[in-house]
Order: structure tokens, then sequence, then C-alpha cells
């Protein structure tokens, strides 16, 4: 008996090799979504500052500075807080966002001309957040039902040999069919990522660069840099003054906060 | 010249800024510089005013903060020039106000701006700034309003606490001003029921709160009517502006989902003269990124209702507000709002387009037209039925 129990063992340690042929693509693309999303959990809040150039056909440009905070949230989507700096013409302007993975994301915007905060309504995924290349789908919190996977295949890309899933929106108003992402396999960093549109043409690009861990954990890409296919424009995003566990709270996402930033 | 600005507030202003340590505390200037044009389409049924137009405005915005950013400071004037209108070149001290900010507390003390409400057509529960009338006849603009306003912030909502010791009065086109009543007001000598006048105590209270899909507000007031009554002065042929004391209770309700938004906003205002009620309700629902475009078409209807029986005293006692914003999400954060307040009971109408687009990164420009159709006499509106204008705004953001 002791002998089978102790074979028993062995196999049972030995299944997830056993395992790999006979997993399927869509929970091996899973897994990795959802090792990803676990070497993320516990930085519990941030800031930081973004740089937003957005680069039209003919090369010209024109430049957003933002300032981000975002609070980290136990089983429900974080939260988020943005702030307009320039252009000038909309400095102070305030954005809130209580982000969910399935349920319409809760929105109020504040604008200071008018001390007007507006709750807004939640169904714009698609359209475009700030005249860039980003849809607010492309900017809001990253969680694990709000797509289905699949496992595509291996690659090399950015220099780092990646595993390559496909990401099948699950809610509601997305402007995308699917969306190919490149995953690291040494520190399941976002390399890159291609967003099919409706009619399942590629519809844009963003190359994830300038990685640097924070608490020796987070893994944060200082520049994306998304490139649309289809109409040749571009938005770079430069990140800086990243910080974490910073003591925000609950209290420093509420609606009364809106008003308060400068 | 009016100079809305009383001398202790700008005492005060001049105090503050010396008073700074102007080494230890980061300081930021900003606001804008603008040029006007307006054009009345029609000439006025009055002699004085004129056709075209010019003005120009000065709007800095300084401000600083310290304590870790728990207190700041911000002061902003404004300062319009009028090519043709004495009372619409104003200066007013739009903010000067310190605040001081806690988890679970905030004071205001100064001279400040607060906004209630939540529908587009007309904000009725929007009480507590005066409204600045020759800024603009859709009575958006506000003055600067002296407060103390205590806010706290609890788990079942927010309560805010103002007290208000000044008040301020409406402003009214001058005789050279379009936009005005067939007899100009007489803001010189203001009637107030109350022995103290302008030093009259106001007081409001407010509690909002979200939740779920509801944003809520619920408000009272006691204190000076910010729209006065008129009264015919035979000796100067002026209208003297009269202020009563009031007790106006407000509810402001916002339903958001997906694509909808449902909008209530009620009064009830009771006063010696009246006791009155007034809502205005509706809905925006937006089709967002039309045709992949990144373009946001959004429809707007509301209904406003008051029941003061007297078209004199308001033209919206049973009219419909259809309307349209369009949002081009582009690199210019180009947008247009259109809108029409049709009177159900008789043929007066109101057109209105909003439009603006930033030029390169630091101007602005912004069109503006209002077309009003009224042709009976004892409407609210009738002496405007010529003001019919197109206003082109350059700012330039500092």
């Amino acid at each position: 008996m002791r002998n089978i129990t102790t074979l028993l063992l062995l196999t049972a340690l030995t299944t997830p090799f056993n395992l790999a042929w006979a997993e399927t693509a869509e929970e091996k693309g899973l897994a990795i979504a959802v090792e990803a999303d676990n070497r993320d959990k516990g930085w519990q809040d941030s800031r930081a500052e973004m740089r937003m150039t957005l680069r039209n056909k003919q090369g010209k440009e024109s430049v957003r500075v933002i300032r981000v905070a975002n609070l980290e949230m136990d089983g429900d989507g974080d939260k988020g807080l943005t702030i307009f700096d320039e252009p000038r013409d909309i400095k102070g302007t305030a954005f809130l966002t209580f982000s969910h993975s399935l349920v319409p994301d809760e929105q109020w915007l504040y604008l200071p001309a008018l001390k007007r905060v507006k709750r807004i309504a939640s169904k714009n995924k698609s359209g475009p957040f700030m005249g860039s290349e980003f849809a607010f789908e492309d900017i809001s919190s990253f969680e694990i039902p709000k797509y289905s996977y699949r496992y595509l295949k291996d690659e090399v890309v950015n220099g780092e040999e990646s595993f390559v899933i496909e990401a099948i929106p699950q809610y509601k108003h997305s402007g995308y069919t699917r969306i190919e992402m490149w995953i690291d396999k040494a520190e399941y960093r976002t390399q890159k990522m291609d967003f099919y549109d409706r009619k399942n043409s590629l519809l844009k690009t963003n190359i994830f660069s300038d990685y640097q861990q924070y608490l020796d954990q987070y893994w944060r890409a200082h520049k994306m840099t998304m490139e649309n296919h289809q109409t040749g424009k571009s938005t770079v995003l430069d990140w800086s003054n990243f910080e974490f566990r910073t003591g925000l709270t609950e209290k420093d996402f509420e609606k009364n906060d809106l008003k308060r930033q400068r | 010249m009016t100079l809305n600005v009383n001398v202790k507030q700008l005492g005060l202003f001049a105090g503050v800024l010396l008073a700074l340590p102007l080494t230890s505390v980061a300081y930021e200037l900003s606001g804008y510089s603008a040029v006007e044009g307006r054009y009345f389409l029609h000439d006025s049924p009055f002699s004085e005013p004129e056709n075209t137009v010019l003005s120009a405005v000065f709007a800095p915005e300084f401000y600083t903060q310290w304590d870790e950013g728990n207190q700041s400071l911000l002061i902003s004037p404004y300062f319009r020039l009028d090519s043709e209108d004495s009372e619409r070149t104003h200066l007013d001290l739009h903010e000067f106000i310190w605040q001081k900010s806690t988890d679970d507390w905030e004071l205001k003390v100064g001279v400040g701006k607060v906004f209630w409400g939540v529908t587009e057509s007309q904000h009725l529960v929007d009480i507590i700034n005066q409204t600045d009338l020759v800024e603009n006849s859709d009575t958006e603009d506000k003055l600067g309003q002296p407060m103390i306003n205590l806010s706290l912030f609890n788990e079942w909502g927010t309560v805010e606490l103002f007290i208000l010791p000044y008040f301020r009065e409406r402003t009214f086109p001058g005789k050279d001003g379009r936009l005005r009543s067939q007899f100009v007001v007489d803001t010189d000598h203001a009637q107030y029921e109350s022995s103290a006048e302008q030093g009259h105590l106001d007081a409001a209270v407010r509690w909002s709160h979200s939740l779920g899909d509801w944003d809520i507000g619920l408000s009272h007031f006691y204190g000076t009517s910010r729209e006065p009554i008129f009264e015919f002065n035979p000796v100067n042929f002026k209208l003297t502006p009269y202020y009563e004391i009031i007790h106006q209770t407000g509810l402001d309700i916002q339903m958001t989902t997906e694509s909808w938004l449902w909008k209530l906003e009620m009064i009830r205002r009771h006063s010696d003269s009246n006791t009155f009620t007034a809502l205005t309700g509706g809905l925006e629902y937006t089709f967002y990124d039309v045709a992949e475009s990144g373009i946001d078409v959004g429809l707007i209807a509301e209904y406003l209702f008051d029941d003061r029986d007297n078209a004199l005293l308001t033209p919206f006692e049973n009219d419909l507000m259809i309307g349209s914003r369009l949002a081009w999400n582009d690199e210019q954060s180009t947008e247009l709002l259109f809108g029409i307040i049709q009177d159900l009971d008789t043929d007066d109408r109101m057109w209105s387009v909003e439009a603006s687009r930033r030029l390169g990164d630091r101007w602005k420009a912004s069109l503006e037209a209002r077309i009003f159709s009224v042709d009976r006499d004892n409407s609210a509106l009738y002496s405007i039925r010529d003001d019919d204008y197109i206003q082109l705004e350059f700012a330039r953001y500092f």
C-alpha cells in the first residue's frame, strides 16, 4: 500500500508536466492571464504623471499632461482619479472612475470653469480618450473576467521570449473583436498588444517599453506607443514619477475630491 | 464702469498677497484673456444700443497650497471691458477662498463659487451665487459669493453648511447694452425686504449622496432672493430691483445608466409675495463613437414648468427644450451644443448654439448664437425679441 501511495504522490507531483499537453489553448491562455494578474496584486495604491503626445499623419504633435492616482480594490475593478494639467484650457478638469469587471463603470467629471461635477454615462468604451489613439477601454483597469482567453503561440518580441495570447472582450460596447497580447515569459509583462476592430481588421498596435520594477515586484512600462494602422496617427504615453503605497484610501476617491484637485 | 467688488474685498486681496511667504510656498498662475465680438442681427427697439459690440476679458487665477496640500488659497479676479455698455464693463472677484481639507470635512472661507444641479436648460436649484447677467443672458455666469462653507463627509452622504454674510446684487445691462429690458434696471438703488439690506445673513444647507446609479441632492436656502422683482419708478423711468427674503427648498436627482441620463430639478420657493413650485425634468441619451468615427452624439429633452402664473416673472412656465450635444473627441476637443426651448402655450421660441474648438495648444475659439422668436408683448422675453446675435470669442490660456 505504502508503495502505491508513494507512487500516487509522485504521479500527483508530476501531473503539471502530464497536463501540459492535455491543457486546452483556452486554459493555457487563461492561466497566463491569471499569472500576470497575480504578479501585479498587492500594490495598494499608486500615483504617476503622464505626458501624452498625439502625432497626426503629417507628424504634427500636440501634448497633454495628466496626473493619475489609482487605488487597488479587492474583488473589484480599481478606482482611478485623473487630473488634467495641459492643454491649459482644460487645466483642473478631473475624472473619477470606479471600474468594474462586467457591470458598467461609475464615472464623474469635474468641470472647473462651471464648478460642476457631472456624473457621466459609462457606455463609452470605444471612443477616444482626449483625442488620442487610446480608447477609454484601453486605459481602464485590467480585470480577468473582462476577457476570454486563448493561447496562440510563443514568439520573441522586444527581445523577450513571450507567450502570445488572444483576449476577446466579454464586456459590452467594446470596439474590438479581439486583442492579441504578447506577455514575456520571464516576468509576465505585457510587451505588445494588437487590436482588431469590429470588422476583425488590424486597427492598432501598442508597444510597451522602458519597464522598471517597483517595490521589488511591480513592473511598470514607462513608455507606451500606440500606432493606428488605419489612420497613420499615433500616441505616445511617457510615464514618470511612479509612487506606490502613498497612503491613499477610498476617501481620496470620492466625488467630493474632484473639486479639490489642482 | 461699475465696480462690483467692494473695497473691503480688494483690501483683503492686497493684504493676503503681501502677507504670503513668497519663498517657501509653490505658486501657480494660470487663467486666460479673451476678445469677443457680438453681432446683433437686428436694430434694437430702443434708441441707444448698437449692433456690433466688442469686448475683452482678463481672468487670471492665482493658486497656492501648503500643509501637504491640505490648505490652499485660490484667487481669481475677473475683468471685462465692453465697447458699448458701461454696465457690462465690470470687475468681479470670482474667487478669493482659503480651504482646509481633511478626509472627513472641508472648510472654505472667503469669496467662492458653488454649483448645484443636473439639468441643462435652466438651473433652478443652483442658488448660492448671484447671476452675472451682463456676461450672458443664459444665466450661467455667476458672481463671487462671500461665504463660510463647512462640508462634512459621511457614509450616508455629504452635508454642506453655508453662511453667506454679504449679498451680491444681480447685474443688468445698461441703456447702451443689448439684451436689456425696455426700462433699464436701476442697479444703484436696489430695495430690500430686510432692513439689513445686503448685510442680511443668508444661510443654506445641502445633503447630497451617490447611491449606485443615483446621484441625489436635497437643499434648503434661507435669505435674500437672488432673483429680484421689479417696481417701476415713474420718476426716473427705471425699474427698481426689490430683493425679498425667501425660503427655497431644492431637489436634484440624476439617474445614470449606460447611455441614459435621467434628470430632475425641482424647487419650492416661499416669500411674502409668492409661493411657487418650479421644475425641470428630462433626459439625455448619447450615441457613443458613432460609426467608429469617435464622435459622440447626445440627444437632450427637458420639460420646464413653473406654477407662477405670470409670464413676466418667468419665460419657462410650460416649455420644452430639445437639444443635441456633439463631441468630436478630436485633438482640438471640438464640441457643439444646440438647443431650442419652445413655449408650449404660445409660439415663443429660443434657439441656441454653442460651439468651441482648441486652436494649437493655448488658444480656444468659441462660437455662440441665440435667436429669440417672441411675438406676445406680455412675455418676459419681449424686450429682447430683436436681440438675435452671433458671438465669436478667441481666448488665450496661460
